[in-house]
């Protein structure tokens, strides 16, 4: 029964992550050539449509004032990386504990 | 109809009517420098009790149990992963989801505020993206007005009885959706468009980034279903001690 369901989760995990793939990847072939900037920019025209002028922002990012510039575009993608990476490496690393003590806990079970 | 679920389904529809006037959702965090000082400070002052609230939550629930210290850091690394993905949309732009439905459904939408506020932190100081003034009100969209509409979409659903995965669905969903609906009236109040007011405004903003985070909030709702899945097969014991799920449920 235990493991009928394993079954069935296991097959609907994979069918959602081939969900997850499709909505992500589909746009790419549906607006082939369009730029796939951020909204934040999308967002800025917006301001200044609705304000009718352009606006200066009264406070740049710290890093940028540092640098004197924007953050340069192959440095920005490495810490959004490395942003990903420490998620990963936590969920990873927890998960394979937990992967691990139900597979102790179910040696366990079978000896008794 | 008990009267208690005629309530819920009056809730519901007031939710759903109050969604159908906001034609729809969202936008990436407030960029730096862009809301008005006064605005800064009124969203950074009215984050401040939500995150006391979520400081205190964390420790009861870590002082009750230590083992809901995992759930919490996969929570947590579940923002962290989810909000640096930048996922290109059917608009021709990219923006990215939220993740904080996980950590509000299974811990409470509070101590997600404290968890939404170092990921935000981490992007505004690292990446220039969001910012340091407009941290307050990036977090009360992102950490606190999302969170606590997933948490209460939860529980309505669970109230209903609704199947749990498709509850964690929709909750993480709406939550990644109503955080953009949020976004977009915070700009809105800031810049009230000349001849309609600030409703035309928000309209205006909410045009912009509705139609990107529409199918980013799907995904954002499937993949919080896939680690649902995953932790109840593998973390049944830390699920039942933060009481998401109960002791003699059978599952």
């Amino acid at each position: 029964m235990e493991r009928a369901g394993k079954k069935r989760n296991t097959a609907l995990v994979v069918v959602l992550l081939l969900c997850v793939a499709l909505l992500a990847i589909a746009p790419l072939f549906l607006r082939k050539g369009a730029e796939f900037g951020g909204s934040d920019d999308a967002g800025s025209v917006m301001v200044e449509e609705v304000t009718g002028e352009a606006y200066t922002p009264w406070f740049t990012p710290v890093l940028e004032s540092l640098l004197g510039g924007e953050i340069p575009g192959e440095v920005e993608s490495l810490i959004f990386c490395l942003q990903t990476g420490i998620g990963v490496g936590i969920i990873a690393f927890f998960m394979g504990r937990l992967v691990e003590r139900k597979k102790q806990e179910e040696k366990r079970n079978d000896h008794h | 109809m008990s009267k208690k679920q005629k309530k819920i389904v009056a809730v519901c529809a007031t939710l759903a009517l109050s969604f159908g006037i906001m034609p729809a959702v969202s936008a990436m965090h407030i960029m730096e420098g862009y809301l008005p000082v006064g605005f800064c400070v009124a969203w950074g002052v009215l984050c401040i009790p939500f995150l006391a609230a979520g400081l205190f939550s964390i420790r009861n629930k870590l002082s009750e149990n230590r083992r809901s210290l995992t759930i919490l850091a996969m929570s947590g690394a579940f923002i962290f992963v989810i909000s640096s993905l930048k996922i290109p949309s059917v608009t021709g732009s990219c923006s990215h989801m939220t993740g904080t439905g996980l950590g509000a459904i299974l811990f409470s939408p509070a101590a997600v505020s404290v968890l939404g506020v170092i990921v935000l932190l981490f992007q505004a100081i690292l990446l220039a993206h969001g910012g340091l003034t407009t941290l307050g009100a990036n977090t009360f969209s992102m950490a606190i007005a999302g969170p606590f509409l997933s948490f209460a979409v939860y529980k309505i659903c669970m109230k209903l009885k609704v199947n749990r995965k498709v509850s964690v669905f929709l909750a993480a969903m709406l939550g990644d959706v109503f955080t953009y609906c949020v976004t977009s009236f915070q700009l809105a109040m800031a810049y009230p468009s000349e001849s309609g007011g600030m409703a035309a405004s928000a309209v205006k903003f909410l045009g912009v980034f509705a139609p990107t985070q529409l199918p980013l909030a799907v995904i954002e709702g499937i993949l919080t279903v896939i680690i649902v899945i995953g932790l109840e097969t593998y973390a049944m014991p830390e699920l039942k001690s933060i009481g998401f799920i109960k002791e003699k449920e059978v599952y």
